[in-house]
């Protein structure tokens, strides 16, 4: 009779292995982290870690990169404040724009609405951070943290897991009238806290050639130079 | 048995009185409607001059050469008889509309209330007269048909009698504009039955085996008697459910618990006539005297605890929102379902099946849409056109997605990818100079007349043009007169240091250059 009941007991939570257990504990609730598109795969090793604060600057195109894979495999997304995002170079990034939600004016609290978006939606950016006081970002991070959505703010952001920082480098395609832009070289610099404290750097065309993020190719660089 | 007797409010004429009003003629105009060459309907102007239904409009264009000939349109002739429809029912409840021009109302609440027929029919001629500015003839006969053929001769045929009424009259009266019996009129006026009378006469079964069903119905016609039962057009019940509080609710925990018994309420009431709500108006009074209102539209029909979800979202939008309102209780909340569809045609979910994780969103952003309104949550849908502000439509989260224009159609001068990740909601103005501080346009054959050098954005100072590519000239709409749009694309690559190169997209319209969109 007590085995029975301890092994339904048993049934009910399961024992993990050990080797699951260090997993789990990476990730909050269990959840495995939101994949983000081969060419940016080496910055964030892992993908988008849920729970976590991702800070993109300086490129608007970064950010739909970061949602392209996500948003392919079912995760919602939401983009606060931004009320210039170009949707049609979202869906040329790969963004699946039927779950990319747009609040362009959130109105004189920014930040309540990106409490209550981390609650349902998986992936939010949020524009204008300088207006987020700094206790405000610290409950928003937590918010994060416990419904294991990803926060990505656009701009600095102080205590951000990972930072993002875009620089442009070149444009290819248009020539003193010729032609037409095709994609656009950058250096992102991703600088984290903790285990990613290294800085990496990755350079990358975003665009690429017809919208998606893409690798430098080797001959690219030397046409680029030349 | 004999049918209920009922009135008949006939407009003579309707198609061509609607159609005369709407074009603004005089009521002596000779016009007549016209649908597939035939004329359809005439005024009696016209008919006075020999026009006649069923004639090719040439030959009755031949008898009254002045023959104003009106187009056939059913939904003008429905909506100009609304307000015809709208007098009867003010005097007569269980209004049924036939067609417009024809509208029928059992005869015996009326007749109990104005004493006798010839009362009721008075009355509705006058009021239809004064308040819709239309005449009528009534008819009040047994049964839908006899009445409807007494109305167009301004009779009311006795009681019981309406099969006398109707045996001396010629046959061709069973080919009514509702129903097409010309073939059946036409065989039975060869087979030697000129009145309905002689029709009627028939066993009713011989003419089932000659005729079948529509003869069976023609012949129960014939007979006075009804083809089918008089069905009625009840005003829509009122579901609107409201609720009083005698606390003025000012908290939004108290809101939330007052929020659920209502919602219940709402649901049930739908749901006892298999109807469920997909927009659900939210009004609410505050102690200030303030009325506040909001429409809920849902993608999908909404439960019991939908209703009360976004009852206590919208409670909670406008009890914490900032505003005059603000700190004043709400003492009257009341929930109109505004429009709802048959509960067993549930709609799917926009995006195919509903999982976990899209409701989870679903919530996230109806709550949302309750902090900051209904149109503050958008969703872009791509669709056709040229530049990266056409090819997007911007719907509030909720609404039909359905795109504004093809986008599988060609749209030459469209921009191929990549799109600027960057679309300023307002084009910024800017400028374009060459290295002498001249300024730039497009010529008219789409060139630049001149290399550009500098280019300023929304007053800052000049930046440095790398490189550019264009002009590409883009016509749209030439053929349409004073809605062509004639302008020009560049793509300019600014020299921003320290960030590194810029790419900005530039529209060039009636010699004004603007920023379109940033390469960001």
């Amino acid at each position: 009779m007590a085995v029975a009941s301890v092994a339904s007991v048993l049934q009910q939570a399961p024992v993990a292995p050990a080797s699951a257990l260090e997993k789990r504990l990476d990730v909050p609730g269990g959840r495995p982290p939101f994949p983000v598109v081969e060419p940016v795969a080496p910055l964030l090793p892992g993908g988008l870690r849920p729970g976590s604060v991702v800070a993109v600057q300086g490129s608007m195109a970064l950010l739909l990169a970061l949602l392209a894979a996500a948003t392919a495999q079912g995760a919602w997304a939401a983009v606060i404040g931004a009320g210039d995002l170009g949707v049609l170079a979202a869906a040329e990034a790969g963004v699946v724009v039927q779950r990319l939600a747009l609040i362009p004016r959130p109105g004189p609290d920014p930040a309540s609405v990106a409490a209550a978006l981390l609650d349902g939606v998986a992936l939010v950016a949020l524009a204008s951070t300088d207006r987020i006081p700094p206790g405000a970002r610290r409950s928003l991070a937590a918010r994060a943290r416990q419904r294991g959505s990803v926060l990505l703010p656009l701009g600095r952001w102080p205590g951000a897991d990972i930072e993002l920082d875009c620089r442009a480098e070149a444009w290819h395609g248009a020539e003193a009238g010729h032609g037409r832009l095709r994609s656009r070289e950058v250096v992102v610099r991703a600088v984290g806290r903790g285990a990613a404290a290294r800085p990496r750097t990755a350079r990358l065309l975003l665009p690429g050639p017809g919208g998606p993020v893409g690798e430098v190719l080797a001959d690219l660089t030397i046409r680029a130079v030349s | 048995m004999t049918p209920p007797r009922v009135v008949v409010v006939w407009c003579p004429d309707w198609p061509v009185v609607a159609g005369a009003v709407a074009a603004g003629l005089a009521a002596q105009t000779p016009a007549a409607v016209v649908a597939a060459n035939q004329v359809l309907a005439c005024s009696a102007a016209a008919r006075a001059q020999g026009v006649r239904r069923g004639q090719r409009r040439r030959e009755a264009q031949g008898r009254c050469p002045e023959l104003v000939v009106l187009a056939d349109d059913p939904d003008r002739d429905a909506r100009m008889f609304e307000p015809v429809v709208a007098a009867v029912e003010a005097l007569a409840p269980g209004v049924e509309l036939v067609r417009p021009g024809l509208v029928a109302v059992p005869a015996r609440g009326p007749t109990r209330y104005f004493g006798s027929e010839p009362a009721v029919a008075e009355r509705i001629v006058d009021v239809v007269a004064a308040q819709a500015g239309m005449e009528c003839q009534i008819g009040i006969a047994d049964g839908l048909f006899a009445a409807t053929l007494a109305a167009h001769r301004g009779l009311l045929v006795p009681p019981e009698d309406s099969a006398g009424f109707l045996a001396t009259l010629s046959i061709a009266e069973l080919h009514q504009p509702a129903a097409d019996r010309a073939a059946l009129v036409d065989l039975l006026h060869r087979l030697g039955l000129r009145t309905l009378g002689a029709f009627a006469a028939l066993p009713v079964d011989d003419v089932a085996s000659r005729f079948g069903l529509d003869g069976v119905r023609a012949h129960r016609l014939a007979q006075g008697l009804d083809e089918r039962p008089l069905a009625r057009r009840d005003p829509p019940v009122d579901l609107t459910v409201t609720r009083r509080f005698d606390l003025p609710l000012d908290r939004v925990d108290a809101a939330a618990f007052a929020s659920r018994e209502p919602a219940q309420q709402l649901h049930e009431a739908l749901a006892a006539r298999g109807l469920a709500c997909i927009r659900l108006g939210i009004s609410a009074w505050t102690e200030a005297e303030e009325q506040l209102h909001r429409v809920w539209r849902c993608a999908e029909p909404l439960t019991a605890s939908g209703i009360a979800d976004r009852v206590r979202w919208q409670l909670d939008g406008w009890l914490t929102s900032r505003g005059s309102h603000r700190g004043a209780g709400i003492t009257l909340l009341q929930l109109i379902p505004e429009e709802a569809i048959g509960g067993q045609a549930l709609q799917r979910g926009l995006w195919g099946e509903s999982g976990e994780d899209d409701e989870r969103a679903c919530r996230a952003l109806v709550r949302v849409q309750g902090m900051l309104g209904p149109e503050a949550v958008l969703i872009g849908v791509l669709g056709g056109g040229r530049d990266p502000t056409d090819r997007v439509r911007l719907v509030p989260w909720g609404e039909d997605p359905a795109p504004a224009r093809d986008a599988d159609s060609p749209w030459p001068g469209q921009l191929p990818a990549p799109s600027p990740s960057r679309v300023p909601a307002r084009p910024l103005p800017a400028a374009v100079f060459d290295d002498a501080g001249r300024v730039i346009g497009v010529s008219g054959r789409g060139k630049l007349t001149g290399v550009p050098y500098r280019i300023t954005v929304d007053g800052n100072p000049p930046r440095r043009v790398l490189t550019w590519a264009g002009p590409w000239p883009v016509e749209e709409r030439w053929w349409e007169p004073g809605g062509g749009r004639r302008c020009a694309r560049l793509q300019a690559v600014l020299d921003a240091e320290p960030a590194g190169p810029l790419a900005v997209l530039l529209g060039c319209e009636t010699g004004r250059w603007k920023v379109e969109g940033i390469y960001e």
